[in-house]
């Protein structure tokens, strides 16, 4: 249909011109960035604190280091992220993460698989346990809180038992490609965190501008408007958690190749930190309303405090309790900014 | 009365008789209860246990929590060991405090409940406690560390366990008193400190958590010669963490616990010395406790050292270490 | 009742839920530029037989015709192929959405070539540009498209539902209790509007149960009962106390002047 391009009549219809917006609607227009703003903002303050605090803090080494350090459940937190919009929540995502390393690792280590072949393996299984958990919600219709619940233990028990508990040493080469670095000055930077940073803007374009990243908000935020205007609702579902599958897998990798073993204990506070670090860049809970990059400046949040606490030689408990009242704190606010219309 | 008092009372006692005789035919029960089903630690015990009973024709019973720190999973495994007839009962608590009433319940009923590994709180709260003394353990690690650094300069990084836990207090303040400092013994309630400790970070006992606390230390002080870490998973990512700055040479890793992959750490000199512990024993003469109270009603009491052993492939004078050798016949895991 | 114009009509449309028969054998038609409105009492079958049309359900026994043809609807989406738009009574909208997503909501429009056939790009200036085009077109006064939906008044709302709908419709709209949860000035404007969506050359078929509304835009007035039409009036030439008595069946049809009738 092609917009009616004539003049607009110069007596407006009274009626149905409606009333010019208020400030408050002013302000909900800027709102959408002021989702990222409000946690970058106080990261940069968390920042200029700890430089003010220590002299370690402020380099580039530094930044590096604390982006390592945060790579694996950056990387998770995408993942996270995802389901999350869809109002949906993944406590399977760190053990998932374990066992797809211990499979990588022990398929090229044991059976001495080629490291790309035992790589993809480890994701397959990744992204299973996503179908898995996809499909229940969907068809059972069971809530993800409780599905991802029982997939974690699940996955949680066939690592220690395929394992025996023990971590996998002795890795190939290929396999910490991502542990390795590269120098821009006098800084090292690791390949994963570049990956890491390319998957942020990857999902982030996906969010944005494509259709079906338009329609896992769309699911999250009114599920019924989207069954009723023909989104096929099951099947963004399902996606996103293989989706997330994907992102586990890769997480996998990235810890195996920091850790440079394959370590059935790894990923088990990873749920709680991803959602940690998804709340505090702003993302509801409820769905439908989030940016993937507020979810990066969560991680980094967590990874400054935890790096520059240490550096001021604070105790670490000290850090636990400074990253719960961040979340009441991002929390709080994301509810009285966005109060329903 | 008093004629069908009596009659009553034969009859009861010629019940109870018969089936206190049928009870002592069999064999005597008892339960190990660990804390989580698959960690090596554990898995070790649960062997040691085992051929204990074996040796003792003791049945053995056996239950874990769900994950570490699951008290619930082991208050039901006491209640279903007690109806299933166990005489007494082995348990590594998983909550030292919470787990104190389940335990008072079966001695009430007559169970002798042994602590393995640590302790209830209070301690009192079992009959007897056979575990290793991490702080003995701690100050192994701690005479050796003095001795080997010798004139170096000393800059220590301590990479412990988590807030408030009693056995990384107990090995952290271990290692400081082998280290020489004063006015710290096992009864020290928080983490000692002094001026020559740059760095304390928690690990939780991860590998991978340790890297990141043994990087941020290294941020802090780049010149630290000395560290202790909690285990061995953490003295692997300290150790991860150093390489990754070229430091791993210069840099000495002590730790606790002496399981295989640990020794093997060790014997490849990523770790100077590690204290060995001996979860088989601990359940083999807990085992053995057990048969003894089921047959003579001798119940075990007090604290049994279970012992530790100093492991390193770079004897120090004055401290008594055994090679890796002798560690890997020892030790527990793969 | 068949006259040249009509666009949408139905016979003897039955459906069952157990042992409840919903409609009995209900006809209906829809003429080509009039608003319809279909009122009738709780029970009576109204909302089933809009289902019925809306493709929401499938009828039991009965027959559809769009447009001289007969067609079957398998589900809203098919209805929707069909070239007829349902605005629900809570409006589907996504709250945190903008206007213009929400306007293209399920039908985006894509970037030309590979960009949208492969990467499923979104045009996002053509679709804010189109979506002005449709508001302007109903002359909803909104200023920016970009705005959420979620901070726009319940009138307001109801607009960008019923510009999503005049927008993709090719035969009818239907508009289920579109003034229900409106104060007194935001049911007048959605009035407004759906007379512009009726002078745009679309059909509108209005339930409701707000009799001065429907007094004052419908056409006709589809009167329903026990599952069946009973009769279908003109507003202009009966009162609004008589076309409540034959809906709850206090007035016979037959009791009714000819000219009532429509």
């Amino acid at each position: 249909m092609q917009p009616n391009l004539e003049p607009a009549a110069p007596a407006a219809p009274v009626s149905l011109k409606l009333d010019a917006p208020g400030p408050r609607q002013r302000l909900m227009e800027l709102l959408p960035p002021l989702n990222v703003l409000g946690p970058l903002v106080a990261l940069l303050v968390a920042g200029a604190f700890f430089a003010s605090q220590t002299d370690r803090f402020l380099s580039g080494q530094n930044f590096s280091l604390i982006l390592q350090q945060v790579m694996v459940v950056g990387v998770i937190a995408i993942g996270q992220t995802l389901i999350i919009l869809t109002a949906g929540i993944d406590l399977s995502c760190g053990m998932a993460m374990a066992l797809g390393s211990v499979v990588t690792t022990k398929f090229a280590v044991d059976y001495g698989i080629h490291p790309y072949a035992a790589v993809l393996c480890g994701m397959a299984v990744c992204v299973l346990i996503g179908f898995i958990n996809g499909a229940l919600v969907t068809s059972i219709k069971l809530p993800p809180f409780i599905v991802t619940l029982g997939t974690m233990n699940i996955a949680f028990a066939v690592t220690q038992i395929y394992s025996q508990a023990q971590t996998v040493t002795g890795l190939p080469d290929a396999l910490t490609f991502f542990g390795n670095t590269f120098h821009i000055g006098q800084t090292s930077i690791t390949y994963g965190t570049v990956l890491m940073l390319a998957l942020y803007l990857l999902t982030w374009l996906f969010l944005r501008e494509t259709a079906p990243g338009r329609h896992l908000y769309a699911v999250g935020n009114n599920p019924e408007a989207a069954r009723l205007t023909g989104i096929a609702t099951s099947r963004v579902l399902v996606g996103v958690y293989m989706m997330a599958g994907v992102f586990y897998g890769i997480a996998a990798l990235l810890s195996v190749a920091r850790m440079g073993v394959g370590d059935p204990q790894a990923g088990q506070t990873d749920n709680l930190d991803s959602i940690t670090a998804v709340v505090l860049g702003g993302t509801s809970l409820f769905g439908g309303r989030g940016a993937i990059l507020g979810t990066l400046v969560g991680v980094l949040i967590v990874g400054v405090f935890r790096n520059g606490l240490t550096l001021m030689g604070v105790p670490s408990v000290v850090q636990i309790l400074v990253t719960g009242v961040l979340v009441i704190l991002a929390v709080a606010t994301d509810q009285l900014t966005h109060k329903k219309g | 009365m008093k004629a069908k008092h009596c009659i009553a009372m034969g009859l009861f006692a010629s019940i109870a008789g018969v089936a206190g005789m049928s009870t002592a035919a069999d064999e005597p029960v008892v339960g190990l209860i660990t804390k989580t089903e698959t960690n090596p630690f554990f898995v070790k015990m649960k062997e040691g246990a085992q051929a204990a009973a074996k040796k003792q024709g003791v049945k053995l019973l056996t239950a874990a929590g769900k994950v570490d720190g699951d008290n619930a999973g082991q208050v039901t495994a006491i209640e279903n060991m007690m109806l299933a007839g166990a005489k007494a009962i082995l348990i590594t608590p998983n909550d030292s405090k919470a787990i104190v009433p389940a335990i008072k319940k079966a001695r009430d009923q007559g169970v002798m409940v042994i602590a393995l590994d640590s302790p209830a709180d209070p301690a009192t709260a079992t009959d007897a406690l056979f575990a290793t003394d991490n702080f003995v353990a701690g100050q192994m690690i701690g005479q050796y560390a003095k001795a080997a650094m010798g004139t170096k300069p000393v800059k220590i990084a301590t990479l412990d366990l988590f807030p408030g836990h009693p056995v990384g207090i107990a090995r952290h303040n271990g290692f400081m008193a082998g280290m020489g400092m004063a006015g710290v013994d096992a009864k020290t309630t928080g983490l000692a400190k002094r001026a020559d400790v740059v760095c304390m970070a928690d690990t939780y006992g991860d590998q991978g958590k340790a890297q990141t606390a043994m990087e941020n230390c290294l941020q802090k002080n780049p010149d630290i010669t000395l560290v202790y870490t909690i285990n061995e998973p953490a003295a692997a990512g300290a150790y991860k963490a150093l390489t990754a700055v070229g430091k791993e040479k210069g840099v000495m890793i002590v730790s606790i616990d002496g399981g295989c992959a640990g020794v093997r750490d060790v014997k490849a000199g990523h770790i100077a010395a590690t204290s060995q512990q001996y979860p088989l024993k601990m359940a083999a003469l807990g085992v053995d406790a057990g048969a003894a109270y089921a047959r003579t009603g001798k119940k075990a009491s007090g604290y049994v050292d279970t012992g530790v052993t100093l492991i390193s492939d770079h004897p120090q004078a004055g401290v008594a270490s055994k090679d890796t050798a002798f560690g890997t016949s020892g030790c527990w895991g793969k | 009742m068949d006259t040249p114009d009509t666009i949408f009509k139905a016979r003897g449309l039955v459906k069952r839920y157990g042992g409840v028969t919903a409609l009995d054998g209900t006809d209906f038609d829809l003429r080509a530029g009039e608003i319809l409105a279909v009122i009738g009492d709780n029970g009576a079958g109204k909302s089933s037989l809009i289902k019925a049309l809306s493709g929401a359900v499938i009828p039991d026994e009965g027959e559809l015709h769009l447009d001289g043809q007969a067609v079957r609807f398998k589900s809203p989406i098919d209805a929707r192929r069909h070239g007829i738009e349902t605005v629900y009574q809570d409006l589907a909208v996504a709250p945190a959405m903008t206007i213009a997503e929400n306007l293209f909501l399920g039908r985006e429009l894509l970037r030309p070539g590979v960009l949208g056939r492969w990467l499923r790009l979104i045009d996002k200036q053509r679709m804010l540009t189109e979506a002005e085009g449709h508001m302007r077109d109903l002359k909803i006064g909104i200023r920016s498209m970009k705005q959420a939906v979620g901070t726009l008044s319940g009138g307001q709302r109801q607009g960008v539902a019923v510009a999503r709908s005049t927008a993709f419709a090719k035969h009818v709209v239907i508009l289920d209790e579109p003034t229900a949860a409106l104060g007194v000035k935001e049911g007048n404007m959605v009035l407004e509007l759906i007379r512009r969506v009726r002078d745009r050359g679309l059909p509108v078929i209005l339930i409701s149960h707000n009799m001065p509304h429907v007094f004052e835009i419908a056409d006709r007035i589809h009167i329903q009962r026990l599952g069946k039409r009973v009769a279908v009036v003109d507003p202009k030439h009966i009162s609004m106390s008589d076309t409540v008595a034959v809906m709850t069946g206090a007035k016979e049809v037959d009791d009714l002047p000819e000219q009532a009738r429509a």
